[in-house]
């Protein structure tokens, strides 16, 4: 198992002496330092974590991190680490990906980590767009869009990764916006103390190529009213005067105002991220602007079997019932003697 | 009771025979065949056998496409070959034998189920009047058994459905061949009441069938006379038993792992012909062995690789359509310079291809299939034993050299099985991981992930979990030593050229051409992979006549050994047959830049012996 250290560990422990290589304005460089911050914090050292990416710019996280780290080929991080893992359950292992690296190519294998929950903290850059190939339409842009690659505006339906996330059986899902430091720093440190995949997606800025796509969540003017924090046993408020919730009505979740209408804070939706059943997860991932203020926070957590424990515990077992003897099996069933 | 080895009839000493089961796939075809040729192995035969079986798990009742064949071969002397034609065909229905009837020689016996020679079952296989009635088989020595009703008679009174009864057929078939073989029916017995233990009425039936198959070959007046094949003498002194292709693949690199005191990780999908690759290594958990079906091609290679990085000896193993999808991810290996074992059961092609026959046509994809300069040591197994050597060597070298390392078998192989001489677990070779585990070997200097050992140019392997080694690596091109990123020009042709000759270096600890017959002369017969049986066992057949023929087999597909060039100038022709259309002609046509000469047919079925020989015939001198 993973140990924390009694020695006091800093951000810049987990700091490599690598020049980033993000853009100026990169949404990547606060999710870059809120990782280190979260990092130091866990206490858990630098040669106990590894770090595997894919490709994209947040592929490019390993190299920036002084943990072991491994920059594989695109969208296959998730198997790489799945690998890692089973093979060596003592480290903590993070993965650094992207929207069109997780959603697009690496699409199969991130809904089969979820489903097998490999305890794995995936990081999901959703800045909704192809940065490094240089401004193509990803998975989550919107439709309508118009990119280098869709002139006349994307026809490619999106989808909510968190949605595909509860369809996977995502046992820990996550949103916050990079520069919301503090529901960032939050949601990784759950997320690092989560057994099983732990998946946060950060909305986060491209300033080259979608400047701005996530400005309605994330301005200090709109972030209130537009976002709704997620809070384990409390009510659904929000609203820069704290004066709204949301009710559900049967399955249908709606906005309302507290105080209008005999409204008070007991009709409100409370939040239950450790609920067994993922409907209303699927609730909360299907929470869209401009209709309903946007999630953040921890929208589930629930325990269930980890995968590579799984794997390791049957392998100890048949370890300890079975003496393994090489040259048994290899003499096998039946044998006959020449000469 | 058991059925024993002795009878009262005449019995006609054979040196070999070859025998071909064949039915329907829900028949228990195979499990007839593996049964006559373990207790063939255990009578001390040398064996060889051929499975061929469709690629539907149950295709429609007696038609021609549910046909499953099994060959087997047993001799008293060394065969290479489960036999290019039958001495004796045992068919289950008429489809069988209008599939089959090719494969018996003339005079062959041919026993045939007669009850299941009715209009239905002939119309499905393309028969008007019955062949057992009208005379077209008037060149085989025919005998017709009703086994559906001797089983039936056998089983009266046990209270078995009809569907049930007609199950046990297969024993009744086994029972009579059994007799008419002289083999010992303990080891089937005992099969019996392993797989029945928890059905104790169909276990006793079917031991009631088998008896009833053996007395029937005994007590009727139909069968003069029975066959003996004396054990054989000309074979190496050990331990024996019966292995098949994927098995001996898998313990081999079980067996590495052990020699290394490694744990093994396999990441697989299931495809044909490669998935009991996975069924095996699934079994053995308690050597240390973790699999990983994934859920992709692609996933079973990657999660391979993270596990290499984890510091565990890793694999990966699929046929041809699966290796082109862990394409990308090879290259990702050889750029990381991580040890892995890549295997490819190869197998009819291209696209779906014929997934349960076999074909050596994979060879310049996992030579050359890759984007980039993406050299690979490449090794391909000749027999289902040599598997066991073959993927051991892999191991050994991928550990060594920190290289991935492809190990190509075929469906031939990986199905096909034969006696092999257990080999004594002490006298393997010990592999010698030598992790980087401690920042104090680095003697107070700088981690250099991509610093090169002087001999081998191989890189550490550096010990996840270990303070003070932490290092990144990845896809993108490395500077040497520091294995940071680089898009360095002269540092990128640097780096080309050394993952070549560090993959060329490997050539200097290849043993020399191992060659049967003399080291010159009119013809060698050059094989690799399957093809290495009947290729000397015809040039044996043709030494023996007097022609300068040699034969010698390649493990070592890439780097190729260093003595090769020389040996092929010394032979006035060089042959070169393959199940593909010349690929290894090719390689050493730009190798060696000589006129070598090849024989090729691409049926999905092995080359005999018979063709090999005129092949070579062909090009000897007049």
């Amino acid at each position: 198992m993973t140990l924390a250290t009694d020695i006091a560990l800093k951000p810049k422990d987990f700091a490599t002496d690598q020049d980033v290589r993000w853009c100026p304005g990169c949404g990547d460089y606060a999710i870059l330092a809120a990782v280190q911050r979260a990092l130091a914090k866990q206490g858990i050292p630098p040669h106990q974590i590894a770090t595997i990416a894919g490709i994209g710019c947040s592929s490019r996280f390993p190299y920036y991190m002084a943990t072991y780290g491994f920059h594989t080929i695109h969208g296959r991080a998730p198997a790489v680490a799945t690998g890692l893992k089973v093979a060596r359950p003592d480290l903590q292992v993070w993965v650094a990906t992207g929207d069109g690296d997780s959603l697009s190519i690496g699409g199969n294998h991130f809904i089969h980590l979820l489903r097998r929950n490999v305890d794995l903290k995936v990081l999901l850059f959703n800045n909704r767009i192809y940065g490094l190939t240089k401004g193509q339409y990803s998975p989550t842009s919107e439709l309508g869009k118009k990119t280098k690659s869709s002139p006349q505006g994307s026809v490619d339906n999106p989808f909510l990764p968190m949605s595909l996330a509860v369809g996977a059986e995502g046992s820990f899902l996550a949103r916050s916006i990079d520069v919301d430091a503090k529901t960032l720093a939050d949601v990784l440190a759950a997320a690092g103390a989560h057994h099983g995949t732990a998946l946060v997606e950060i909305l986060q800025n491209c300033n080259i190529f979608n400047d701005g796509a996530w400005d309605h969540l994330s301005s200090k003017e709109f972030r209130a009213d537009q976002t709704i924090l997620l809070e384990h046993g409390k009510p659904m408020i929000f609203g820069a005067n704290r004066d709204k919730g949301i009710r559900l009505n049967g399955l249908r979740p709606e906005v309302v105002k507290i105080g209008e209408n005999g409204v008070t804070e007991a009709d409100l939706w409370v939040h239950d991220a450790h609920d067994e059943d993922p409907t209303r997860a699927f609730l909360l991932s299907r929470m869209e602007y401009p209709l309903f203020p946007v999630p953040v926070g921890i929208l589930r957590s629930v325990q269930r079997p980890v995968y590579d424990a799984l794997v390791n515990a049957q392998v100890d077992e048949q370890k300890a019932t079975r003496k393994a003897n090489l040259q048994g099996l290899l003499n096998g069933r039946s044998t006959w003697v020449v000469g | 009771m058991t059925a024993s080895a002795t009878s009262a009839k005449p019995r006609e000493v054979r040196d070999s025979v070859v025998i071909r089961f064949a039915g329907d796939s829900g028949d228990g075809i195979q499990l007839t065949g593996s049964q006559f040729s373990a207790a063939s192995a255990l009578a001390g035969n040398d064996t060889a056998t051929f499975p061929d079986f469709p690629a539907e798990i149950r295709a429609p009742t007696g038609t021609l496409a549910g046909v499953s064949g099994f060959q087997l071969h047993f001799a008293s002397r060394d065969i290479l070959t489960p036999g290019d034609r039958a001495d004796v065909l045992v068919v289950m229905n008429p489809a069988a034998l209008a599939a089959n009837l090719k494969w018996l020689k003339p005079n062959g016996i041919l026993i045939a189920n007669a009850d299941s020679f009715q209009a239905k079952n002939l119309k499905m296989a393309g028969y008007g009047e019955s062949p057992l009635e009208d005379g077209s088989l008037a060149d085989y020595q025919l005998f017709q058994i009703d086994l559906s009703r001797l089983t039936n008679d056998a089983l009266q009174g046990f209270g078995l459905s009809a569907k049930e009864v007609e199950r046990c057929k297969n024993y009744f078939a086994l029972g009579l061949v059994f007799w008419l073989f002289a083999r010992n029916g303990e080891m089937v017995e005992d099969e019996i009441r392993r797989k029945f233990a928890s059905k104790p009425v169909m276990m006793e039936a079917n031991l009631k069938v088998f008896h009833a198959g053996w007395d029937y070959g005994e007590n009727t007046e139909l069968f003069a006379l029975s066959y003996s094949v004396p054990a054989a003498r000309d074979i190496a002194p050990g331990t024996y038993r019966s292995i098949a292709g994927n098995e001996a693949t898998a313990l081999g690199l079980v067996a590495a792992a052990h020699k290394a005191g490694l744990d093994l990780f396999y990441g697989s999908y299931p495809i044909t012909p490669a998935s009991d690759i996975l069924h095996t290594f699934a079994g053995l958990k308690e050597y240390g062995v973790r699999t990983f079906q994934a859920e992709d091609e692609i996933a079973a290679i990657c999660a391979a690789i993270g596990a290499a990085y984890g510091n565990q000896l890793a694999v990966t193993g699929t046929s041809g359509p699966g290796i082109a999808l862990k394409s990308e991810a090879m290259g990702l290996a050889v750029m990381t310079e991580l040890p892995l074992v890549i295997v490819n059961v190869q197998r009819g092609g291209p696209s779906t291809g014929l997934p349960t026959k076999t074909e050596q046509a994979d060879l310049l994809q996992v030579l050359y299939g890759r984007n980039g300069e993406s050299p690979m040591p490449v090794l391909a197994a000749r027999s289902a034993g040599d598997a066991f050597d073959t993927a051991f060597e892999a191991a050994r070298v991928a550990i060594k050299y920190r290289v991935p390392v492809v190990l190509l078998t075929d469906g031939a192989i990986a199905n096909g099985a034969e006696p092999w001489r257990i080999p004594d677990v002490d006298s393997l070779p010990t592999i010698e991981p030598n992790l980087l585990d401690d920042a104090a070997k680095l003697d107070g200097g700088p981690l250099l992930p991509y610093l090169r050992d002087v001999e081998t140019l191989a890189r550490p392997w550096i010990k996840l979990g270990t303070p003070g080694l932490e290092h990144r690596i990845g896809g993108i091109e490395k500077w040497d030593k520091t294995g940071h990123i680089s898009y360095d020009p002269q540092n990128h042709h640097n780096m080309v050229k050394l993952r070549q000759a560090k993959v060329d270096a490997i050539a200097a600890e290849i043993p020399p051409m191992h060659l049967e017959g003399a080291p010159e002369g009119d013809v060698l017969v050059l094989t690799w992979g399957s093809p290495y049986g009947a290729a000397l066992t015809a040039v044996r057949e043709l030494q023996a006549q007097g022609r300068a023929v040699t034969h010698a087999n390649l493990r070592w597909l890439n780097p190729l050994p260093l003595d090769l060039g020389a040996l092929l100038l010394k032979f006035r022709t060089v042959l070169v047959p393959e199940i593909n259309n010349g690929q290894l002609v090719k390689v050493l046509r730009a190798a060696y830049a000589l006129d070598i000469q090849q024989y090729n047919r691409i049926s999905g079925q092995p080359l005999s012996v018979v063709e090999l020989r005129d092949a070579i015939l062909n090009v000897l001198p007049h």
